[in-house]
């Protein structure tokens, strides 16, 4: 049952172990560049496992030392995760304890796999996507840790491959996509996600982006009397 | 900032990550009946928030300078290509990822 999942979910991942390879590596070798012992994006990329995130922990650590400030920046930075909460409280149902490290997990592409891939009849949902989860950080982390202690001896030439994580989100899009029947939410994602780019930039966007979202798909709501149970 | 304060910075930030992944689960845990409404927001917020994840992808691109983001237009428009037709995941992100990769590092 066990491997059956593995064997399942190892081909969903392949995308994610190009990009998060290369990714990681480049986090490691930044990390070195900055100035940290190989320890710090070793366990960063184990114990933080969001990647934006410790880039900007990264900067973090050279400032001066403010908590506040730094549960904030995280709660900012994070805050999509709610939503993946929200999406996942009934998929991530009878798992066992498992379920604690799906949570943990829950980066960009682990709850974009969980969430949109159909798990074949026969598989065992929880183990496919707790191999999901935990292929994906294995990647990240032995990415992160090959870019700090090997960083400087490999030159490579792969400008462009940090396109495949968003191939990725594009794909899934387009996936769900042709599955819709109407495209009220996918549109409202993209529109709202655009328009607050262009208003509030690239570092302040997502946050008024996730309020619309939540607040135009809350009044968007059938009727609960009419809804169909 | 000393040792110390550095691994309190870094608990932190992985506290509060781990607080935002979790506090739907903890808001509505498994033994009680999910309200309707969050069940409602489980199925209509994925297609928004892949379309959010997308753009958020994008966020760094410029229309106006550089490359006017034509690598990143060209291969979505190709990966849009791929996907309708044969509907297959790695086909549609290697065909991307490569097509990306040819623009940024040949033409543009």
């Amino acid at each position: 049952m066990i491997k059956k999942a593995l064997k399942t979910a190892f081909p969903y991942s392949i995308p994610i172990l190009t990009g998060f390879l290369f990714l990681g590596i480049s986090y490691g070798i930044y990390m070195r560049a900055l100035g940290f012992s190989a320890a710090y994006p070793i366990f960063m990329s184990m114990l933080i496992f969001a990647g934006s995130m410790e880039f900007v922990t990264a900067s973090m650590l050279l400032g001066g030392f403010n908590p506040i400030g730094a549960a904030l920046l995280t709660l900012m930075v994070n805050a999509r995760h709610i939503f993946y909460g929200i999406t996942m409280v009934s998929k991530y149902k009878n798992v066992g304890k498992k379920k604690w490290y799906l949570i943990f997990g829950m980066c960009d592409e682990s709850f974009s796999i969980n969430c949109s891939v159909e798990v074949p009849e026969g598989v065992d949902k929880g183990w496919f996507y707790f191999w999901v989860t935990l292929l994906n950080q294995s990647y990240w982390v032995l990415g992160a840790t090959c870019g700090a202690l090997l960083g400087s001896l490999v030159t490579f030439d792969s400008k462009g491959l940090e396109f495949v994580m968003t191939a990725l989100f594009v794909v899934i899009f387009l996936d769900n996509w042709l599955k819709e029947k109407n495209y009220f939410s996918s549109l409202l994602g993209l529109g709202i996600s655009l328009v607050c780019l262009v208003v509030f930039g690239a570092e302040k966007f997502l946050v008024p982006a996730m309020c619309m979202i939540f607040i135009v798909l809350s009044l968007a709501r059938p009727h609960p009397e009419k809804e169909v149970a | 900032m000393t040792l110390t304060q550095q691994f309190i910075t870094i608990g932190i930030v992985v506290a509060v990550t781990v607080f935002t992944r979790a506090i739907a689960f903890w808001l509505f845990p498994e033994g009680k009946k999910t309200p309707p409404f969050v069940q409602y927001l489980g199925k209509a917020l994925p297609p928004a928030v892949f379309g959010m994840l997308v753009i958020y992808c994008l966020k760094d691109c410029s229309l106006l300078s550089g490359t006017h983001a034509l690598p990143e237009l060209l291969s979505i428009a190709l990966i849009t290509l791929v996907h309708v037709r044969k509907r297959n995941m790695f086909l549609s992100i290697a065909s991307g990822t490569v097509c990306y990769m040819l623009l940024t590092n040949y033409l543009c």
